[in-house]
Formats: structure tokens, C-alpha cells, sequence
């Protein structure tokens, strides 16, 4: 039994990968990759008194999804969501563990409402308008393969566009050294059951138990093997040399994700 | 949309461990709600605690996700018989084959809250014990329910704050709907934590009272912990008369605030009518509404007026917070599950707690249990993020 979907818009930020056009040139081996801190843009979607109570994860989250629905094209007030992440705010739980290990526990009210899991996609919604329902996901370090198969059953199941965002963000210490989470990475792909101008290609995902595969160039596979998001990064390099191809992305345990890619052009 | 049933189901909550003493609690009247004693917690408020979490013990070999959290999942899974319905399903269509989606909203963050406690003098190092991954995680809790009944499916926790296990369902479905796998354990557990005491009291939400859900003097929530799970699958050609199906679901956001709801229940409302059109229903066919109904003044209000603009005010609708508390990530499986026992005893529970209804609420709120056939009943759930989704079950019969 397979999902299939195209793919109608990338959103990509990450460690020296700044938007979709500039990780495509690394992935195809046009830009040599140069690894820096992840350059989160402000969340200039949302209303002032609500940005400045965003936290990275948000900014990140935002970030590439609104990357993908603009290069889609897509009509974001109709269409649904699946954020999938291994986390929430590590900050603020930080904040939040500190303030409940004190003697006297005061806790701020805005941090805790930003506590949750499912901060990025109110945000989200709040920003676009989108009364349409928004899925929050987590499988620790499966959370980019669960994301994808969650939003590719939605696509199968109900025929319709569906935005997927995978982001995961840093914990400061001392969780860091649990959890050791080395910067902000995210993917977003808007996934649609019909074919479409702007589609960039056509997925088709299945489950198997074959190995997963891995980034040739170092550098990457430390970032696809140290930030769950980027477990997508095979895909993203099959999605950038624009060819036909098929990768394995890793999963639960012996279970991995396989996706053929087609593409449209 | 596709017709699910739930082959087997099971709740513990405060008001009983297992579906028959939920019942019993629940034609009795008997709420759960105590003055909090929990851990070191100092607020005046009253919550729902499950009797015999801390002295629960994991399976040897699963040790390493040892927390509240996963002691209260496996206190559940243990009743009715549920882990073994699991296995034998399992057993039936292959491991692979059995997805697990649990909701959750703070899962194990109860270990990381203690080991803040023990941080390295010099350091800050938390102790080398802590295990952040099997415990704190969101995904220990799904990880936990999947290793225990041997399954090899597809896996997810759900963390859309209070909404969370509800959300399950629709996660659940859609899976078996796209062929992905052939039966799906769909539920939800949050235990108490200082993180959820503590931050709703920040937010002024907590009730000195156990909660009264609709009264003109309620005044917030009691925070209870719960864990629920269903077994569900695609429905056979022929059914037993007292099988109870999931015939629809519906989801929306507000857009609105990140800890208010809509003040019209905007986003309420679109959950409702989604719900009803995925179950080809219309309002007059929805016997009895199970509310998210928490207890704090914005909440009923905004429910009240999104239930009144679907269906009226007539349909008979209630709270069941006041005997469980205000369960959080556990609260749409919890109530999915009383809302199964609804159907199959023909019980419609009275809100407890609640002495004079508030006239501003216009919903028909019903404060003592009524006994008729139930053929069809909506369960809302609703969070933070403005996130919203409503559940229709029906009986086969």
C-alpha cells in the first residue's frame, strides 16, 4: 500500500542553508556548504504584540512554511497543516524547570501558553487566518518521517492539499547535554493529490525495512544524523537534482520510510 | 467518511480504573475531585489523581521509560483486559500492521521537573540517572504503548494541548483510511505535573473548588490525569447490536489566541459542523453532547454559544470535568470512552459540581443522569493554540 502526493513548494532552513533556492545549490552540488549558525527571519506575519512573544521554534516553524505556500502558490487560509517536531520550546521548558525548582515557584503565564506543543501551528494559524485544522505531531527522532506519513495519509485518504512542517530547534543547558540538539533545522513541502503548474515533483511513499540512507558529504550527514528535521535531507537532495530516484529515510527502529520521487518536468 | 468501530475500550481516571468502575462512578454520581495534596504543590485547588500511579511498576525490560506518565499508561493498559485484545490483534494482522497514536500533552515532564531539583552544585549538570528521551519526551508515552503490546506500526504522539487525543482519532483514521495499516491503538495519557499545576495557575484558571462546569458562579478548572485507549478498525459488513462506531470527526483552529478561546466559538462551531458532515448527519440526529466544558467562565461561554449555534437548545449536553477533572492531552480519549459507555448503557451523565446553571449559557445542560437509548453522541474537545475537534460516536444496533 502506497501514499502519493506532489510536491508543490520546499520551504528549508537550517545551519548554512538558508531557503529552499540556496539548499537546492548545495544539494546538487552547485554551492559547496559552508555550516553557520541557523538564520532564523522575524516573524513579520504576526501581529506585533504576538511576535514578541516568539520563541525560535515559532520563528523557525513559520519561517518555512511560509516558504513553501508562497512558492505553491497555495491558498493558506483553506489549507490543512501537520506539524511534526521532537520537541517543544527548549527555552521555555528550561525557563519553566527553573522556575518550579525554586523555593518559591513563580510562573510566567505567557511562557507556560507557550509551553505547548502545538505553539508553532496556533501561531501559524493565528498569522494566516487559517481556521483549518493543523495536526502536531512528535516520534522523538522519527518526527520527520512520521510528519511525512501522517501528512501523505491525509493527501491519500482525503484528496486534498495538505502543508507539512517539520522543525526542531535547540535545548540551552543543562537539558543540551540529554538532548544534544545542535541548532535550528526545518522543512516544509506543501503536498497536493493533484498535479499542478508549480508541482515539483510526484512522491510516493511506502513502508520497508531496508537501510536508510545517508548524505555523501559529511558535513550533512552530521546535521540529517544530529536534527531529527533533517532526516529529510535525502529527499530534499533527490527533490534538488530534479531527476527520478527512490531513497529510504529512517523511522522507528528496523522500520524506515521509502520514497520514489518522479518528477514533473 | 469511512465507518470505524472500536473494538475494545478502556479509561483510567480518577473516578475509577477500568470501564466498569468508570460506569459505576458515573451512574453514582461520584466525583474524583479532591483538595490537592500532590507531590510538593502548594496551590488551593482541587484535583483529580489516580489512586496508585506511584506504586505502579513497568515491565523489567521496558524500565528505561519509568515516569508518572508511563506508570499511568501501564495502570491503564492493564484493565479490561486491553493489552492482551491488543496482542491478539496483532497476533491477527501482523505487527506491522497495527499502528499506535496517543495523545499527550506534557507526557514525562514530571522526570525533568525533578532532576532541576538535583542539579549538579558546581555544574548545573542534571543527574546522569535522568534519561530525557524514554521519560520527557512526548513520544516516550506512544513508545511506551507500542514496545508494551509488541507492535511494529507506524507510531505518533499527539501534542496538541488539550485537543490532543481527540486528534488521535483523526490521525487514526486517516491511516486506516489510506491502507497504511489494518487496526490502530488511538488513546491518550497526562499525569499531573507541577508544570500544568503551576501554569494554569498562573494563568488564573484554577478553581479553588473541584470544578463546576457551567454554574453562573464557576470559576476554573481541577486538573485531573487520565488514560484512555481504544482499539480501533475499518468496520466489518456485520456488526454486534452494542458495537459502538466512530462515524465522524471534525477539526479546526481558531485563529484566534494562543490561551483564549474565540469569544463566539468560532472555531468550535466549524469542528462541530466538520464532524457532522464526516458522519453524513445533521444536528437533530446527535442525542447527547459530551462537553469539553472545563469550568472557566470564557470557555463555557464560548462552547455554549458554538453548541447553541449548531444545534440548538435543546440537545441534552454535559460536562463530565466535574468527576474527572479537566485531564488535559488525555481528555478526548477519556471522554471518547465515556461517551462509548454513554451509547452502550443509554446514560446520559449529569455534570456534577454545578448548583445553578448560568443563564447567560444557553445550551440545555443536563445536571442529573438520564437513562434513554442513545443512538448517537458528539464529544468536544478543545486547547490552547486556539485547536479544536469533535468526535461522533454511534451505536451499530
Amino acid at each position: 500500500m502506497s501514499l502519493a502526493a506532489y510536491v508543490n513548494g520546499i520551504g528549508v532552513l537550517g545551519p548554512g542553508l538558508n531557503g529552499w533556492p540556496d539548499a537546492a545549490a548545495v544539494l546538487c552540488e552547485r554551492r559547496i556548504y559552508g555550516s553557520s549558525a541557523t538564520v532564523l527571519p522575524p516573524p513579520t506575519m504576526l501581529p506585533a504584540a504576538e511576535r514578541r512573544r516568539t520563541g525560535r521554534v515559532v520563528k523557525l516553524a513559520l519561517g518555512v512554511a511560509l516558504e513553501a505556500t508562497a512558492a505553491a502558490g497555495a491558498d493558506v487560509t483553506q489549507l490543512p497543516s501537520v506539524f511534526s517536531s521532537s520537541g517543544s520550546d527548549g527555552y521555555i521548558c528550561h525557563e519553566l524547570c527553573e522556575a518550579l525548582a525554586q523555593p518559591v515557584r513563580e510562573v510566567s503565564p505567557t511562557r507556560f501558553s507557550n509551553s505547548v506543543h502545538n505553539a508553532p501551528a496556533g501561531y501559524w494559524s493565528i498569522a494566516t487566518g487559517a481556521m483549518t485544522e493543523a495536526n502536531v505531531l512528535c516520534a522523538f527522532d522519527a518526527s520527520f518521517a512520521a510528519g511525512l506519513l501522517d501528512a501523505m495519509a491525509q493527501v491519500t485518504a482525503d484528496r486534498r492539499a495538505v502543508l507539512l512542517v517539520a522543525y526542531d530547534t535547540e535545548y540551552p543547558p543543562p537539558l543540551h547535554a540529554k538532548r544534544p540538539i545542535p541548532d535550528a533545522f526545518g522543512i516544509a513541502l506543501v503536498l497536493s493529490p493533484a498535479l499542478a503548474p508549480q508541482s515539483l515533483a510526484r512522491l510516493e511513499v511506502t513502508l520497508t525495512e531496508e537501510a536508510f540512507d545517508t548524505m555523501r558529504q559529511s558535513q550533512l550527514e552530521a546535521l540529517r544524523a544530529s536534527i531529527p528535521a533533517a532526516r529529510g535531507l535525502p529527499l530534499l537532495e533527490l527533490l534538488a537534482k530534479e531527476g527520478a530516484g527512490r531513497t529510504i529515510i529512517e523511522y522507528l527502529g528496523p522500520a524506515r520510510v521509502a520514497v520514489q520521487v518522479e518528477p514533473c518536468h | 467518511m469511512t465507518r470505524h468501530v472500536l473494538e475494545h475500550f478502556t479509561a483510567t481516571s480518577c473516578i475509577g480504573a477500568g470501564t466498569a468502575a468508570t460506569l459505576a462512578s458515573l451512574v453514582q454520581q461520584r466525583s474524583g475531585l479532591e483538595r490537592c495534596a500532590f507531590e510538593t504543590v502548594k496551590i488551593d485547588t482541587h484535583i483529580g489523581e489516580v489512586p496508585g500511579v506511584d506504586a505502579q511498576r513497568l515491565p523489567h525490560e521496558l524500565r528505561r521509560f519509568d515516569c508518572r506518565n508511563n506508570r499511568l499508561a501501564e495502570l491503564a493498559l492493564q484493565q479490561d483486559g486491553f493489552l492482551e485484545t491488543v496482542r491478539e490483534a496483532a497476533g491477527r494482522c501482523g505487527a506491522r500492521r497495527v499502528g499506535v497514536f496517543i495523545g499527550t500533552s506534557t507526557s514525562g515532564v514530571m522526570q525533568t521537573e525533578l532532576a532541576y531539583r538535583d542539579r549538579d552544585a558546581i555544574s548545573g549538570a542534571l543527574p546522569s540517572a535522568f534519561q530525557y528521551s524514554t521519560t520527557h519526551n512526548s513520544f516516550s508515552v506512544a513508545d511506551y504503548v507500542r514496545q508494551r503490546c509488541g507492535l511494529q506500526g507506524p507510531a505518533v504522539a499527539l501534542s496538541s494541548a488539550c485537543a490532543s487525543s481527540a486528534k488521535a482519532f483523526g490521525s487514526a483514521r486517516r491511516m486506516l483510511d489510506a491502507g497504511l495499516i489494518d487496526a490502530a491503538v488511538v488513546g491518550g495519557a497526562d499525569s499531573l505535573c507541577l508544570t500544568t499545576l503551576y501554569g494554569f495557575h498562573s494563568l488564573q484558571l484554577t478553581s479553588p473548588a473541584p470544578c463546576r462546569p457551567f454554574d453562573v458562579a464557576r470559576d476554573g478548572i481541577s486538573i485531573g490525569e487520565a488514560a484512555a485507549f481504544v482499539l480501533l478498525r475499518r468496520a466489518p459488513e456485520n456488526l454486534d447490536r452494542d458495537a459502538v462506531l466512530l462515524l465522524g470527526i471534525g477539526e479546526s483552529s481558531d485563529a484566534h489566541h494562543m490561551s483564549a478561546p474565540h469569544p463566539e466559538g468560532a472555531g468550535a462551531r466549524r469542528a462541530m459542523q466538520a464532524a457532522l458532515a464526516a458522519a453524513a448527519l445533521d444536528p437533530s440526529d446527535i442525542d447527547y453532547i459530551n462537553l469539553h466544558g472545563t469550568g472557566t467562565p470564557s470557555n463555557d461561554r464560548s462552547e455554549s454559544q458554538a453548541v447553541t449555534s449548531v444545534f440548538g437548545a435543546t440537545t441534552p449536553c454535559s460536562s463530565t470535568k466535574g468527576a474527572t477533572g479537566h485531564t488535559l492531552g488525555a481528555a478526548g480519549a477519556l471522554e471518547a470512552v465515556i461517551s462509548a459507555l454513554s451509547i452502550r448503557h443509554g446514560l446520559m451523565p449529569g455534570g456534577l459540581n454545578t448548583s445553578q446553571i448560568d443563564p447567560a449559557l444557553t445550551a440545555s445542560y443536563i445536571r442529573e443522569n438520564r437513562h434513554a437509548p442513545l443512538t448517537r453522541v458528539l464529544s468536544n474537545s478543545f486547547g490552547f493554540g486556539g485547536t479544536n475537534c469533535s468526535l461522533i460516536f454511534g451505536s451499530a444496533g
